[in-house]
Parts: structure tokens; C-alpha cells; sequence
């Protein structure tokens, strides 16, 4: 503000630069509001006015009101995939969170090699999900995987074979997930940690109070805004989870481990129902905001206040 | 976490025995960790006897680096036997314009929404923030369609447009929190002494951003490197980025079934945003805590 006041008392010697000067900033960022008007808004529109019409191969732009998701939650394996969403991202967000809050807790121990461990626990994030399940089916496939190995150690019987088993396969998901995630959030939870002031666990220590009982008591509520965090980081990954299941199941056996995502790719990409995959793709995008909007305004609430 | 050995009541057996399960802990996780990058290693070096007849975490008796080459010179994709390398070089060529010009366009973008706010800048930042939320189904189709429309479709100038037009919430995002918390004095004072708008960004605001810029960088580069999702929906045959390569490469059920070579793929895939993550672990973590930390 002030900087544009001042540049007004400049004298104008040519007009054109003078109104080029008063506006950069506006001509500076409107390219990209211009891009993210068209790619981010104006797609959204487009995928949604689609929806609602009977597009098949090509769009089409007659109105049909709710015919695509109607038909949508018909489909078993619409059904199967947001069940799937269901129970991979409960087990996905809840493991995840114990798990990297328990490391994060255990690593701010003051135990040795902090810094080697740290990165072992965090390397898996950098890489892509594929890769990721690539290395998980070859550990899980029941020839030469864990079953194999287990077998060779004498256990004749063992068997783990939740790969191709329809029932388990949704399971290897969440294992392969929780291996590439839980390393970021006790990242999230270690930073946090490190700010927990430490005067108050001094005086608490020396008033009696054991261990476990300032961590539940005293640390753990403070990281509330964490967990939040993890919560809505991880949420929002599970919906957009595919090249996981992807790589690892392929969504198989059979349909039984299909992902929302993978059911929008199958209509929209492969079977040339694109009116039925812009009707999944805003069930995913309304998912995606019944979390993001209540957080947003919890979080822009807490500011206000704090 | 306060040091409390140096407290009384410190050192007993009981403690001992604690910190030896806390060391069993978080030893039990480093494996969990650390033992698929050793298996996807150690049989990416075996041949395909020793695959059969050993276990995961028997060691290579040799070490054997023909799968290797195989992955990345022969190994067939689809139907074209080419190896990884063709798709390797497409996703550096899409990677490194994409996130230059992303972080370039982030970084003018911060600046003029923090340093020269004008009426409806914070409305600006809140409805490009909102392109960080969206899940990227809603916009695959209408792209799809564009990319045809501006015959840009499997190509990788193509993807580069995809990755520049959704990595540029987040690059905003980025710097303007960074920015917001440079003082606004600095900008005041080079105004006064007469420096224009681009002025100021290149002698004032850039020498004061190298963290920013590395955090923005790795995060672009590790987004779009391990993109699946945009590359499977707007590129086939010799236009892959290298993960779609290496999935058809797995997924390529045409004679024996190479273990080693799907793991050396595997591993070639990974090594570009590993070895950014092992140089540079520290920005990275930050990265991630700047990516998730609201505007």
C-alpha cells in the first residue's frame, strides 16, 4: 500500500508507463490467476455441467439432472470402491498416526543416531507410490515372498498369501501406505515436539509425575493441531489414493480392491462412460471438501483468536 | 523434550530396561523401513536362479549388475523393447521446465500478493490456495480434452503445461508465507530510493529467498517426478513419463517373468528424488511441513 502511495508522487512523464507502474503487480500475478481460473475453475465447471448429461465417448451437452449418479450408486463396483475408500482410510489415517506419533515420541528420547533414524523412517515419502508398490507386491507375492521366506525357516504351514486373496488384498494397501506415510507424519509430530516447552515437563517431572503420564496428561494435548493435521493430510491423500493400488493389486482380485480413483479412470479413460466418471469425479471432489472446509475453518477460526 | 537423566531419581534398573525397549522400538521400525529398499536391492543383483531357488533376504552371491542394464536399455514396455532410458530422459525433460517455471511463477506471484498488495489480493491468494484441495479426478477429462484441442496431447510440452498449471497453488503458497514475514520496511525504504517493482524483487527480495526457493524446488521436483496420475491419463507408448514406464515395464507379461529387472527398474525410477533426499534431507522435511502448514 504504502509503496504504490509514494510511487503516485512520482510526476507521470509518460501516461502508459505510469499505468504500467501503478498496476504491475496485478499484471505479475495475473497469469497465474488466469491459469488457475481456466485450469482449476473452469474444469471443475466443465467436469460438473458433464455429469449431468449422457456423454458417453464424446460430451455431450443435454441436460439429464441426476441420471449418472443415480446409476453411479447402483454400480456394485462404485460401491465396493468407496467401501474400500471406507476401510483403507480409517486403518490408513489411525496406523499412520499411532505410529508416527509413538516414533516421533521415542526419537525425541535423546536416544544415539537420531539422524540416521530419522532418515530411515522418512526415505520412503520421497519416493512415488508406484515404486512403492512395485517393491511391496514382489515382498507380499506368496512364491518367493514372506511366505516363501517363512516357509524356508521351517514354518511348513505358513501362509500369506492377502495378495491374491480378495478378502486381505485391501490390507496390503494399507500396510504399503502406512510404510510410505507414517515416516512424514512423525516428521509433522517430531517438529511439534521439539517446540513442547520443556520447563513445564521439569516441573511436572518433579512433582511426582511419571513419564507416561506427562506425555497423556501434558504433552499429547498441546499437539492437537497435529493431529489435525496428519488427519486431514492423510484423508486427503487416501481419496486420491491410485497409483498404489495401481501398482500393488492392480485393483484386483477381481474388482475388490478398487479405489474411487481407479473406478473414475476405468469410466472415464478405458470404458468411455464420461459422463459416469464426471459424476464419480465430483463424489471425490465433495468427499475431499466435507474435510477440507471444516478444517479450513477451524484453522482460520484459531487464528482469529489466537 | 527436557533432559531428565539430569534430574533426581535418574538411573535406576528399571530405567535401563526402558531405554532398552525403546531402543528395540525404534530398531523394529528402522527395519520395517529399511528391509524392502534392501530386498528390492539385493534382487535387483541376483539372477533369476538364485531368485527361485533363495529367499527375499538371501544376500546375491555375485554381485550382478545385468538386470540393471537390461532395465535400462532392453526391458520391454508394451510392445516396444527399449528399456526405462527413453522414459527416463522424458520425465527429466518434463521435470525441469515444469518446476523452473513453476517456482519462477510462484515466486512473482508471493511477491506481488504480499509486498504490493492491492484490493482483492488476499481473495486472490484464497481462490488459488484452493487448488491444493482438489482432488485431481475433476480436471483429467476437460485437460484431457484440452491438451487434444491445443495438439499438445502426449507430448511432453503437454505435461509440462499439466505440472505447471497444478504445482502452482502450492509454489504460491510457498513463498507467499514465506514472504509475508520479510518486513515491509525493506520493500518501503527501496521505493523511497526510487527502485521499481522488478527492482526490488531481483536486488532485494531473491538474495533473501534461497531457502524458500530450495524447499519449492524439491518439492516440485519430487511432485512431479513421481507423478502417475497425469501421465497415465494424458500420455501412451513413447510419450510415458518413466513411472507409467516402469508399471507397463512390471506389468509386461510377455515371456519369463524377471524379478530382477522389475526391481532394477524399480530402483532407477527411485534414484532421481532419493539422491535429491539424501542430499538435501533437511529442505525436504521441510518441504513437507511448508506443504502442509496452512496459508
Amino acid at each position: 500500500m504504502m509503496s504504490l502511495m509514494t510511487q503516485k508522487s512520482i510526476p507521470a512523464k509518460k501516461p502508459l508507463s505510469d499505468w504500467f507502474r501503478r498496476n504491475v503487480a496485478k499484471l505479475v500475478v495475473a497469469p497465474t490467476f488466469g491459469l488457475i481460473i481456466f485450469f482449476v475453475y473452469g474444469f471443475i465447471a466443465w467436469t460438473g455441467y458433464v455429469s449431468f448429461t449422457k456423454s458417453k465417448m464424446l460430451p455431450t451437452y443435454s441436460f439429464e439432472g441426476f441420471y449418472q449418479y443415480i446409476r453411479l450408486w447402483k454400480m456394485t463396483p462404485w460401491n465396493v470402491a468407496m467401501e474400500n475408500l471406507l476401510v483403507f482410510g480409517s486403518l490408513f489415517i489411525l496406523i499412520a498416526i499411532v505410529l508416527g506419533c509413538l516414533l516421533a515420541i521415542a526419537l525425541d528420547q535423546k536416544v544415539r543416531a537420531e539422524g540416521v533414524l530419522r532418515t530411515v523412517y522418512l526415505y520412503p515419502m520421497a519416493i512415488s507410490f508406484i515404486i512403492t508398490g512395485t517393491a511391496w507386491k514382489w515382498i507380499l507375492n506368496p512364491g518367493l515372498g514372506i511366505q516363501n521366506l517363512v516357509q524356508s525357516w521351517g514354518w511348513e504351514s505358513f501362509s500369506f498369501d492377502w495378495l491374491i486373496n480378495s478378502e486381505m488384498a485391501i490390507y496390503t494397501l494399507v500396510i504399503a501406505a502406512v510404510w510410505q506415510s507414517s515416516g512424514f507424519v512423525m516428521a509433522l509430530f517430531l517438529a511439534a515436539l521439539r517446540g513442547v516447552d520443556s520447563e513445564i515437563i521439569k516441573a511436572a517431572y518433579l512433582d511426582g509425575a511419571s513419564l507416561s503420564r506427562i506425555y497423556l496428561v501434558i504433552i499429547l494435548p498441546t499437539l492437537r493441531p497435529v493431529f489435525l493435521s496428519c488427519f486431514f493430510i492423510l484423508t486427503h491423500m487416501a481419496v486420491k489414493s491410485f497409483d498404489l493400488v495401481v501398482a500393488l493389486t492392480g485393483g484386483g482380485p477381481g474388482y475388490s480392491t478398487i479405489m474411487p480413483a481407479n473406478f473414475m479412470y476405468e469410466m472415464t479413460f478405458r470404458r468411455n462412460q464420461i459422463g459416469l466418471g464426471a459424476a464419480s469425479a465430483m463424489m471425490m471432489l465433495a468427499t475431499v471438501m466435507a474435510i477440507v472446509i471444516p478444517y479450513l475453518y477451524s484453522e482460520l477460526r484459531e487464528k482469529k483468536n489466537g | 523434550m527436557a533432559d531428565l537423566s539430569a534430574l533426581p531419581g535418574g538411573k535406576s534398573p528399571w530405567q535401563s530396561a526402558a531405554r532398552f525397549g525403546l531402543y528395540a522400538l525404534l530398531l523394529i521400525f528402522a527395519a520395517y523401513y529399511i528391509l524392502p529398499l534392501i530386498v528390492v536391492l539385493s534382487t535387483s543383483l541376483k539372477d533369476l536362479d538364485e531368485i527361485r531357488n533363495g529367499t527375499l533376504l538371501s544376500l546375491p552371491a555375485e554381485i550382478n549388475f545385468d538386470a540393471w542394464g537390461y532395465a535400462w536399455n532392453e526391458a520391454c514396455i508394451g510392445v516396444s523393447c527399449t528399456g526405462l532410458k527413453p522414459y527416463f530422459w522424458n520425465s527429466v525433460a518434463m521435470t525441469i521446465p515444469a518446476v523452473l517455471i513453476s517456482t519462477i511463477l510462484g515466486a512473482l506471484t508471493g511477491y506481488s500478493l504480499t509486498k504490493f498488495k492491492f484490493k482483492g489480493a488476499n481473495l486472490i491468494f484464497a481462490m488459488i490456495l484452493f487448488g491444493c484441495f482438489i482432488p485431481f479426478q475433476v480436471v483429467l477429462l476437460p485437460m484431457a480434452q484440452s491438451l487434444g484441442y491445443l495438439r499438445i496431447a502426449n507430448t511432453v510440452p503437454g505435461l509440462v503445461l499439466v505440472h505447471i498449471v497444478y504445482g502452482l497453488p502450492f509454489t504460491v503458497l510457498f513463498f507467499r508465507n514465506y514472504y509475508v514475514n520479510i518486513p515491509d520496511d525493506l520493500i518501503k525504504a527501496a521505493t523511497i530510493d526510487g527502485a521499481g517493482f522488478f527492482m526490488i524483487f531481483w536486488r532485494i527480495m531473491l538474495p533473501l529467498s534461497p531457502p524458500i526457493i530450495v524447499v519449492t524446488i524439491i518439492w516440485q521436483f519430487t511432485q512431479i517426478w513421481n507423478d502417475f496420475l497425469f501421465g497415465a491419463s494424458f500420455t501412451t507408448g513413447g510419450g510415458q513419463p518413466v513411472t507409467v514406464a516402469l508399471n507397463n515395464l512390471v506389468n509386461t507379461t510377455t515371456g519369463v517373468k524377471r524379478y530382477n529387472v522389475d526391481m532394477a527398474a524399480a530402483l532407477i525410477t527411485a534414484a532421481p528424488t532419493l539422491v535429491v533426499y539424501v542430499l538435501a534431507g533437511r529442505y525436504f522435511v521441510r518441504g513437507l511441513t511448508a506443504g502442509s502448514v496452512k496459508g
